[in-house]
């Protein structure tokens, strides 16, 4: 191929996308790895989506421009369509067939033969433990199942480059391992996967680097341990037993750990970054010394939530209407 | 089965899937003629699972030819038989024409499900898709012309061009009606969802099926009216189809329906590909 010397999956330069008023998508730069997972970070409306339909050649970029394995985005889309693959946000099949069906038919529109790709779709259904449910309609499968065969349609033909749209929203945590699984096998076979996530949890267990996104911006990109150095090692959340013992607990707690210990969404509840989870422990003491009694405490990694109240002073904002516009 | 993939995750169903996913080759792209071919097994697929979908093809029409012909058999032509032998061609291009914008909410349907975009990025031919579902829909357009025609003869329809000319006739409906399906293909890129694109289709179709020649002569309807209905492409392709029917077509009549039909294919078969590629 011509681009072996190529190291680079995706770069790309100022995307913007802008839909009516709202820039979705508002000056995006990127700068992804061959061989390596990245991951999107974001709440509903981010643009997360947006970007990854322009990279996918399903939208236009209004401004900027992007290479795929060095090919350009919008004149060369018939070589970039052969090296990429497309896990949307919703089911990308046709759910009145069953799953062997849409494998085949996936696999003669790649260029199989018929028996050839009888063969393939077995082989998938097979892998993705879907053998069972090989002549069953793809809707009546269950939300584990409809991701995996929707997986299993995007690497008929292992892809290049493999976009994967909130791959594990809505799934129970056995579903959302599998699909982890799947992602990882992808990867040591030296597919590049861009993913979306709204779960720092999952950017974190598999992406190589992380750029966190909201109205149309990266406004921090760097590896999973820098971002979370960022936004502080780990989150403690305390519940208190008396809603009323909250102000003296900030107090109490702002001592021995530092001034981020902030008031939780509930009123018996407050939540701090915690740089050294030592120190966690004797700041507990503390409240139980001052009487101060707790329902429950943990100490959990920050969710998207805090990173993102670290890294904009605002809290998450749904934006629902947006969303609208960016899935049509 | 998904128990299987937790207890084997260690050593079979990962294997399997390595295996999968190294064992992947790249076949080279196929033609036009084959990807269009895949789109047309997918679509006639769908039938099989969903075969409800086919009332419009053989319900409707023996609704519609029943009905018309009791209706208004005995008030505008003094007897049903006699109504019959004008009502029949007209009434199937009526049918035939209505049941076209099917393919546009079929087309509606893909886009709001992901699966438009899933073909939009294979590295494909395209059109192949519309075409491969068009194919099916000639099908489907040649169940409803049989159904009504059979239906006809049992009611005393005597056709004096005899089988030829049937199937000239029927040859005919199929070409302008897969021309006039690139109008629904466009409605369906553009109008957000089925109910609204439902609702277009029906402004469209309703005047232009039944302001036509279809059920009565045009000479009997005030000027201004009978002007439109003479330039309206319903009725040209009824002329043309009850002059196969009845042994008395003329190379004119034919010419006007295949030149209302590439024009219909000209403008909108482009158009559709062009919103088809940039969908937002």
């Amino acid at each position: 191929m011509d681009d072996t010397k190529q190291t680079m999956a995706i770069e790309a330069k100022g995307l913007v996308k802008v839909f009516g008023k709202d820039r979705a998508v508002d000056g995006v730069d990127l700068s992804i790895k061959k061989g390596s997972v990245y991951g999107f970070l974001g709440p509903n409306g981010a643009g997360k989506t947006t970007t990854i339909r322009m990279l996918a050649t399903l939208l236009q970029p209004d401004e900027g421009h992007a290479q795929i394995f060095g090919h350009d985005l919008v004149s060369e889309t018939a070589a970039i369509k052969s090296r990429i693959s497309l896990t949307g946000q919703y089911a990308s099949i046709d759910e009145d067939l069953t799953g062997i069906e849409n494998l085949i038919m996936i696999s003669r529109l790649m260029g199989y033969s018929r028996k050839q790709a009888k063969a393939r779709a077995n082989e998938l259904l097979h892998a993705f433990s879907l053998a069972d449910a090989a002549k069953k309609q793809v809707k009546n499968y269950s939300g584990g199942m409809r991701r995996r065969i929707d997986i299993a349609a995007s690497i008929v033909v292992t892809p290049d480059l493999l976009f994967l749209d909130e791959p594990t929203t809505g799934l129970d945590p056995r579903s959302r391992n599998q699909v982890w699984d799947i992602i990882r096998a992808l990867v040591n076979a030296g597919t590049t996967v861009l993913l979306t996530t709204q779960y720092l949890e999952e950017a974190d267990q598999l992406a190589d680097r992380i750029a966190v996104i909201n109205h149309g911006k990266i406004i921090a990109e760097g590896t999973s341990s820098e971002l979370k150095a960022s936004v502080g090692m780990s989150t403690l959340h305390v519940s208190l037993f008396d809603q009323q013992d909250r102000d003296k607990a900030i107090e109490v707690l702002t001592q021995k750990l530092d001034d981020s210990v902030r008031p939780g969404s509930d009123p018996a509840s407050l939540t701090a970054q915690v740089l050294d989870p030592s120190v966690v422990a004797e700041a507990l003491g503390e409240l139980q010394k001052e009487n101060i009694r707790m329902t429950t405490f943990s100490l959990g990694q920050p969710s998207l939530d805090e990173v993102f109240l670290t890294l904009t002073g605002q809290p998450v904002e749904e934006n629902a209407a947006h969303e609208e516009g960016v899935t049509r | 089965m998904t128990q299987s993939f937790e207890t084997n995750k260690q050593g079979g169903a990962n294997g399997q899937l390595i295996d999968a996913i190294a064992s992947s080759e790249r076949p080279s792209r196929p033609n036009g003629l084959s990807s269009s071919f895949t789109f047309a097994s997918r679509a006639l697929l769908r039938i099989k699972h969903v075969p409800e979908q086919l009332f419009d093809v053989t319900v409707f029409p023996i609704i519609f030819l029943l009905m018309f012909t009791y209706l208004f058999g005995g008030a505008i032509a003094g007897s049903t038989s006699d109504y019959l032998q004008f009502l029949l061609p007209g009434i199937l291009v009526m049918t035939v024409s209505q049941i076209t914008m099917y393919t546009g909410i079929d087309l509606n349907n893909d886009i709001r499900k992901g699966i438009f975009d899933r073909f939009r990025t294979l590295p494909i031919w395209l059109p192949s898709a519309l075409v491969g579902a068009l194919l099916v829909d000639t099908v489907r357009y040649s169940m409803a012309s049989t159904i009504m025609i059979v239906l006809g003869l049992i009611l005393g329809f005597r056709p004096e061009g005899g089988f030829p000319g049937v199937i000239g006739a029927v040859a005919l409906i199929l070409v302008f009606s897969f021309s006039l399906s690139w109008v629904w293909t466009t409605l369906g890129l553009i109008m957000r969802s089925e109910k609204s694109l439902m609702m277009v289709s029906m402004m469209v179709l309703f005047p232009i099926t039944f302001v036509s020649n279809v059920f009565v002569e045009p000479e009997t309807l005030p000027s201004w009216l009978e002007g439109f209905v003479d330039i309206n492409p319903i009725s040209l392709l009824v002329t043309a189809v009850r002059g196969f029917m009845h042994d008395a077509v003329t190379f004119e009549q034919i010419g006007w329906v295949l030149l209302a039909s590439f024009i219909f294919t000209i403008i909108f078969a482009p158009l559709t590909m062009y919103l088809y590629r940039n969908k937002k």
